[in-house]
This record gives C-alpha cells, sequence and structure tokens, in this order.
C-alpha cells in the first residue's frame, strides 16, 4: 500500500543510505577525537552547563547526536564548533567521560582539511591569535593576543571594551607578558604538531 | 456500669500539633464511664503499651478505646496489649484521630479538637455494646496448587515441594515451560533460556512431592483458605501416558501438518506431536481439531506405527477431583493480539513479527534453526528496524502501562542480530529506555556502544511496503528531523496482555482483575503477592508484566507465604463476621445471592439462610441486603451504628 505524502514539505532522511554515512562520519570523528561518541544517552549535562551554548546555533548535545545521525556536512558547518573554548566543563562533567572539548577541536580540523569556511567571521583569527600567544610565552598573554586579533582583523570588539577596563582595572590583564620556564619544550611541542 | 478507658496518642506532632489532646483528655475522663482518661507521645512505643496494660490492671478496665492513627496501623498492636492482661481483644477499639481528623484540618485548631472528642465518644459508644469474641479456627488442608507450568509455577512448585509441601501443578499446555521455553537467550547474562528452563522442568517432573498435570485445566473451586476443593479437567491426550515412551515414530508417520502457534506461525507441526522438542514431559498429544481420525476417521497413522500401542483414539476427558489449602496462580502472559495492530502493518506485512516471533528465529531449534532469515523470501536482512513500545504505554488506543520487558529484549535482540550480521544495521524508535534492574543498564550502554546501535527517539507514524522493503516513517526528536528507512524486516515489541482465559479463572477464584485484566494484590506495597481473597497467591506476568528474573524473585515469595500459612494446623480467622437472627430470618435467600465469597447459604431443614464462618469476610452486604435485618455484623450492629450516628447529629 502506498500513502500520498507530499515530499517536497517534509524533508524526509532517507536512513537507509544515510545509514552507512552515519557510521562512517561517526568511525571518523570517533577516530580522530578518540571519544566514544556512541555512548552518549543525551542527558545534556554538556549543555546545561556549557557557558557558550546560548550562543551557539547548534548546542553540544547535538552535535553528537548529529555525529550519530551522520550529519557532517550540517555539523562541519556549524558555528556551534569555532563558539566552544574548550572550558573543559562538559567534558568534566559528562557522566559518560565524553570530551567534547576534545571533541569539537577535532571538528574543527576536520572543517579545515575539507575546507569548509567557519561560519563565524574572523574565528580563525581569534583561535591563530591565541595559540601564537602561547607559542611565545607557553601560556596566554591576553593584552599582546588581542592586540595582534585587532591588527589581524581589524575589529575593534567595541562590546567588549567595558568589561575589559573592568578586568584590566582589577588587574587581570598585565600589561608585560609573563612566560613559562620550559618555553623550550613548548617550542619542541610546537614543531612536532605542524609537521606533517 | 463498665469502666472503660481512653488513651490519647500525639503522634509526636502529628496529632498534638494540632488537637489539644491535654483538653480533649480531660473533658473525655468526665464521662461517667470512663475510668480512665490519659494522653501520652507516642502511644505504640512500648512505655505507651505500658501505660495502656498498667491501666488495665490497676483501673480493672472492662473496655479500652485508643485514640491515635488508623486501624490499619495498630489495631492489633493494641489488642494484643490488651490481651496481656486478659482483657477479651475484641473490647479494645481504635479511634482514628490522625488520618481523620488532625491530618485533615491542620489550619482548623479548634473545630479539630472539638471533633476528636466526638471520635472518641463514638468510639465509646460501639465498645459499650462490643460482645467478647473469640478468633475462629479453621483446619487447613496443607497441599497446595499452582495453576500455570510456566517458570513462575515451575520456581513456586519446587520450593514449596523442597519445604516438603505437596504440589499439584497445572498446566493448559501439552508441556511445561510457558513462554520462556520459545525464548532464545536471556538478558543480561545471554544464558540459552532453554538449558535453564530444561533442568528444572526435569526436577519436576521427577519430584515426588509434586503432581503434575498438563494438558489440564481447573474447571471448579469451592471453599475458603486452608479447605479448597478442586474439580481439576483433564483433558484427552489421546496417548497413553503410561505406555509411552516418547520415541517419536507417531509424530514422524503423521501425514498433517498445520501452522504452529509455538513457532508464533513460522513453524509447522503436526496432527499428533510434542509442544517442542525435548518438553517435559516428552510425550505427544493429538489435537483432535487437525487429527484426520477425528475430522473424518480416515487415517490410524500413528495407531498403525506405534510400537507400544499407545494410541487411545478412545481417551476421554477425566475430571479429577481434589483438595488444596492455597493455590498459586501464576497463569502469565499474551502478547498483544496482532490483528489490532494494523498501522504497524502486522499481520498484513510478512516481514513484519512480533518479538516472540523473532525469539524463535534465533532459537537453535526454531523454525529457522536459529538463522535470522526474513519469513518473505528467506533472505539475510541487512536493514533491520525494531520498533518499542508497540501497543504500551497508549492510554487511549491500547495499554497504558509499560510491558517492563521490551526495552531489554530490543537491545538484546539488536545485539545478536548485529552479531549474526556484522554489516547489517539495526535502527531502534523508543520513548525511553527503561533498564532498570541489575546489571541491565550496563548490558545496554556497553551493547550500544559495542555494536553501534542507532536508537531513534519517537514513534513511528507508519509502516507500509514497498518495492520488497518495508518503509518505516517517522523522527527523531534528537535531532528534531524526519526518517525513512526502508529496511528488510521489522521486530515490534508488542505489549504484554494477561494470559486468555485469566478473567474466566479469577471468577472462579473469586479473585480481583483490574480492568486490563491482571490479577490484582491485597496492597502493591505491603502484599504484593497475595490476592485480597485470602489463600489465593499471585506470581508472574499474571499479576502485572515483569522480567524472569523478577517473576523467579515472586515465585519464591509466593512459596515462602503459603509455607507460613500452612506452618500450623489451625487457621485463626477474624470473628467481625455476620451472623442471623434465626427467630427474624424468613428464608427469603436475597443474602445468598449477593454475598461475593459464597458464605451464605439456605438451611434447606430450617428454611433460613445461614453464615459460614470460614468463609465470610465481613463484607456487610447481606446485612445491607436483608428486608428483615434478621441479619447483624459482630461488634457492629445496627444499634451500634446509630449510637455512632447520635454522637456526630
Amino acid at each position: 500500500m502506498r500513502i500520498a505524502i507530499k515530499r517536497e514539505e517534509i524533508k524526509l532522511e532517507t536512513l537507509t543510505s544515510v545509514g552507512k554515512v552515519a557510521s562512517s562520519f561517526l568511525e571518523e570523528a570517533k577516530k580522530k577525537s578518540g571519544e566514544n561518541l556512541g555512548l552518549c544517552y543525551q542527558c545534556l549535562k554538556c549543555t546545561a552547563g556549557c557557558p557558550t551554548a546560548p550562543y551557539m546555533d547548534i548546542r553540544p548535545n547535538n552535535i553528537i547526536r548529529m555525529i550519530q545521525m551522520g550529519m557532517k556536512k550540517e555539523v562541519l558547518g556549524s558555528s556551534a564548533i569555532w563558539f566552544c573554548v574548550y572550558c573543559q566543563t562538559c567534558g568534566t562533567r559528562c557522566p559518560n567521560e565524553i570530551h567534547i572539548g576534545v571533541l569539537m577541536d577535532a571538528l574543527r580540523e576536520m572543517a579545515m582539511e575539507e575546507g569548509i569556511p567557519a561560519k563565524e567571521k574572523n574565528i580563525h583569527l581569534f583561535h591563530e591569535a591565541f595559540i601564537q600567544s602561547v607559542r611565545r610565552g607557553g601560556r596566554a598573554h591576553e593584552v599582546t593576543m588581542l592586540m595582534e586579533y585587532i591588527l589581524k582583523s581589524k575589529d575593534l570588539m567595541k562590546d567588549s571594551l567595558l568589561p575589559g577596563v573592568k578586568l584590566f582595572l582589577k588587574g587581570k590583564f598585565p600589561l608585560l607578558p609573563s612566560f613559562i620556564k620550559g618555553r623550550g619544550e613548548i617550542k619542541k611541542i610546537f614543531e612536532k604538531c605542524t609537521k606533517k | 456500669m463498665k469502666r472503660l478507658g481512653v488513651f490519647i496518642c500525639h503522634c509526636g506532632v502529628n496529632i498534638a500539633g494540632t488537637v489539644d489532646v491535654k483538653s480533649v483528655a480531660e473533658k473525655i475522663g468526665k464521662i461517667e464511664d470512663v475510668a480512665h482518661s490519659t494522653d501520652y507521645i507516642y502511644m505504640c512505643s512500648e512505655p505507651g503499651q505500658q501505660i495502656v496494660r498498667e491501666a488495665i490492671r490497676d483501673q480493672g478496665l472492662d473496655g479500652v478505646v485508643v485514640a491515635c492513627c488508623s486501624p490499619s496501623m495498630h489495631e492489633n498492636t493494641f489488642r494484643k496489649a490488651v490481651k496481656s492482661q486478659g482483657m477479651n481483644p475484641y473490647l479494645c477499639e481504635i479511634a482514628n484521630i490522625r488520618e481523620q481528623c488532625s491530618w485533615v484540618h491542620q489550619k482548623e485548631k479548634e473545630e479539630a479538637t472539638r471533633k476528636a472528642e466526638e471520635i472518641i465518644q463514638a468510639t465509646l459508644e460501639k465498645v459499650r455494646r462490643n460482645e467478647q469474641l473469640e478468633a475462629i479456627a479453621v483446619a487447613i488442608n496443607r497441599r497446595v496448587l499452582v495453576i500455570g507450568g510456566g517458570i513462575a509455577g515451575i520456581t513456586a512448585s519446587l520450593d514449596l515441594a523442597e519445604g516438603g509441601y505437596e504440589v499439584i501443578l497445572l498446566e493448559r499446555e501439552a508441556a511445561l515451560g510457558g513462554h520462556m521455553a520459545q525464548l532464545s537467550r536471556t538478558f543480561p547474562d545471554l544464558d540459552p533460556a532453554f538449558n535453564g528452563l530444561l533442568s528444572k522442568t526435569l526436577e519436576v517432573e521427577g519430584h515426588p512431592k509434586i503432581q503434575l498435570y498438563c494438558y489440564s485445566e481447573l474447571e471448579e473451586v469451592k471453599g475458603y483458605v486452608g479447605n479448597f476443593e478442586l474439580v481439576i479437567r483433564k483433558k484427552a491426550t489421546s496417548v497413553a501416558g503410561e505406555k509411552c515412551t516418547g520415541c517419536g515414530v507417531c509424530i514422524e508417520n503423521c501425514p498433517v501438518e498445520y501452522v504452529s502457534e509455538f513457532e508464533r506461525g513460522m513453524g509447522m507441526r503436526k496432527a499428533i506431536d510434542l509442544l517442542y522438542p525435548s518438553s517435559v514431559p516428552n510425550k505427544p498429544v493429538i489435537d483432535r481439531e487437525h487429527c484426520r481420525h477425528f475430522i473424518d476417521g480416515t487415517c490410524h497413522r500413528c495407531e498403525e506405527v506405534c510400537p507400544e500401542k499407545a494410541i487411545h483414539f478412545e481417551q476421554e476427558d477425566e475430571r479429577i477431583l481434589d483438595k488444596v489449602g492455597a493455590i498459586v496462580v501464576a497463569t502469565g502472559y499474551d502478547l498483544y493480539p496482532k490483528e489490532q495492530l494494523g498501522e504497524y502493518g502486522y499481520g498484513e506485512i510478512p516481514d513484519v513479527i512480533d518479538g516472540l516471533a523473532f525469539e524463535r528465529m534465533l532459537s537453535p531449534d526454531g523454525p529457522t534453526k536459529g538463522k535470522i532469515l526474513r519469513p518473505s523470501d528467506r533472505k539475510v536482512p541487512k536493514e533491520m528496524v525494531f520498533i518499542q513500545c508497540v501497543a504500551s504505554r497508549d492510554p487511549d488506543r491500547y495499554m497504558p502501562y509499560c510491558s517492563r520487558i521490551c526495552c531489554m529484549y530490543t537491545a538484546k535482540h539488536a545485539k545478536i542480530y548485529k552479531e549474526q550480521v556484522p554489516d547489517g544495521q539495526p535502527y531502534i524508535f523508543y520513548m525511553d529506555i527503561r533498564s532498570d534492574c541489575k546489571g541491565y543498564e550496563e548490558f545496554l550502554q556497553k551493547t550500544i556502544e559495542e555494536k553501534g546501535l542507532l536508537y531513534l527517539r519517537g514513534r513511528v507514524s507508519r509502516v507500509f511496503q514497498d518495492d520488497g522493503r518495508v518503509r518505516i516513517l517517522g523522527v527523531d526528536t534528537l535531532t528534531g528531523k524526519m526518517v525513512e528507512v526502508a529496511a528488510d524486516m521489522v521486530v515490534l515489541a508488542t505489549a504484554i496482555v494477561p494470559s486468555h482465559g485469566v478473567k474466566d479463572l479469577a471468577a472462579k477464584l473469586r479473585a480481583t482483575v483490574d480492568r486490563h485484566g491482571f490479577l490484582t494484590e491485597a496492597h502493591i506495597k505491603l502484599y504484593p503477592v497475595e490476592s485480597s481473597t485470602k489463600g489465593i497467591y499471585l506470581a508472574g506476568c499474571g499479576q502485572s508484566p515483569k522480567d524472569i528474573s523478577d517473576t523467579v524473585s515472586q515465585a519464591s515469595a509466593t512459596a515462602s507465604k503459603i509455607q507460613a500459612l500452612l506452618s500450623t494446623d489451625k487457621l485463626l480467622q477474624d470473628p467481625l463476621i455476620a451472623f442471623v437472627d434465626e427467630g427474624i430470618c424468613s428464608g427469603c435467600g436475597i443474602c445468598v445471592e449477593i454475598c461475593p465469597y459464597e458464605a451464605r447459604e439456605m438451611d434447606p431443614r430450617h428454611g433460613i439462610s445461614i453464615v459460614h464462618s470460614a468463609l465470610c469476610q465481613g463484607c456487610g452486604a447481606c446485612i445491607a441486603s436483608c428486608p428483615n435485618n434478621a441479619c447483624e455484623l459482630r461488634n457492629t450492629s445496627a444499634n451500634q451504628v446509630f449510637r455512632i450516628l447520635d454522637t456526630f447529629v
């Protein structure tokens, strides 16, 4: 028996073909991140505690679900994967030990490899400035990091000005960078990671 | 004049926080025949009971009212306390001033205090006219009937038999095992179900204390706890059990084949056959509806080939009379009938089957010898869909309850499927996953992790056939996407319903069933294995859906309860029952009709109605219906009731 259903109106994903894609994207993401994504039972602990979730287009729990369902294009093209600040709240709290921060990192890498542009403007530059700052001193130095970002992006971050001043007045933004002892090791780590 | 004692309990702040107990004690103490009135923080505590005992001794009381919580809590406590002082326990009554007063009037303290006084005064009116009564002693038969030969009945029978009690085990089918005989492997241990079952069935067959009647049903029950009289109907098997050696030659030679219900319609059976191979008892039965000898008399093949001359076509049903003291009802379940599951294509699409059919498919002795092959063309399904909550948790159209076993067996099914077809993809539609017993959640998570199961959250909307495949439309609420799966085979986790015929059986036993036909327990928390009818105990899915571990636990619980019941020679019963004033009774017989316990009967010699004291539960139906006021309830006489009403109005 056939039924009349207007397929244009509700977009149906045919899982028969998706099934194979699903498992391949899931396997890829699992391998790249080293996280066991099949364990997620959608308790939403990650999203509940995520400081950036309110700004994400897809919430962290949904990212995992969409990976399980093989929705590669949507996941890698989302702004959510770029919003993650790797604070590790999700991974610390996850009952199944899934470190979503690590996963998000892997997803960003996958997006870059696939040539999928980040949905958020300048977000690459921000990440780049952060990494460079760590490369220089072994830890992030906010002032030089933001200078670099502002110069490269031409984004004056007007809405962040007031909180920035407040933080500065409280002494949270030291003017001069302080370096860690093992800068030599940091250099080696960077060399090893950038070597293909 | 009587000397009555009133003891008012504070119940901590439960009563005293609302009712002014001191002033109540004082006022009640001024009543003429109240010799002693006092209050205490916890009257049910040992020092509280001591106050009651001392007052009886020192004041020479001949009636006691304890104003406290509900009589279902502590009536027994205080009746024992007064008995220890030589007072008849039925001269002690409870005035419930907690549940019926302080708890419901927490904001109206003055009125609550006044109401507490009235309740105590009303109870005093009752105690003034209470008779001294003795518990009724009834002789007891120390044998047990177990109805149903599934894992519940088997467990209860073995436990009781091991305890030294004689057991009659009744099974409707031709062999023991129930639904467990149809299962492949059990969750979460994945042990072969049949092996475990077989060791138990063989134990039953060889046990000297167990009388096994297969292919038999309970036709009639009379009597009451301790003394049930049974009529068992042993259906004609057409095979002489004592001669048959179970060689199977008759089965091989039988020319008639028909669709086997045991194989859930996927296999065939002969007109003379075993319920399943290596069944206990291992003796075939002739199905007279299908046997050609019984249809048109043209075939005698089995009779000709039987080397032991064990085929007796002329065998007739046998009626067996027996007596027992207690009954275990372990009638089990059926799956929701497929005729009513059209929305899932069930019954219409051959590749849509139910959980039990899939179990048969996975069983090494099943119709496919354990191989997963779809029924339509016997191909290995590469895409499988499992649908949970089919007809469960749907109060509008099907059953409102959760069938409890489906989540786990679906995970087990998907796991076994993935082991057998590693390149196959199982999809599971679910609403919630309920894995609430020992090791279940771990089993489930491990299975999902190892086998890469894809759980889709949502009910399916449509199942239909399309180009040789089964298409399933549904939604995954976790991504919010509509989904469509083209599957090779669909397994429905259909609802558990009570086994057919349970309502009739319950009526015979005077046990109650709920609106779905599950047998009801006396109290869901405190008396979960007792029926509200004394002497009837419940085990297994006949009471509510449950898995094998819970069923076995419950069956053992019934056995333990029954052993306690039958450990004495005489059974003591509450004497608060109906009695007849022989001078007034006109013998109209209305009470006989109305009594739900068959406790009323006409005495043909005197032309009046009598009460069977062991059967009467004191419900009062006969009293309300008697046109001449010839019936009364002991210690709740009409006079007492009117006096009680007078205090309130």
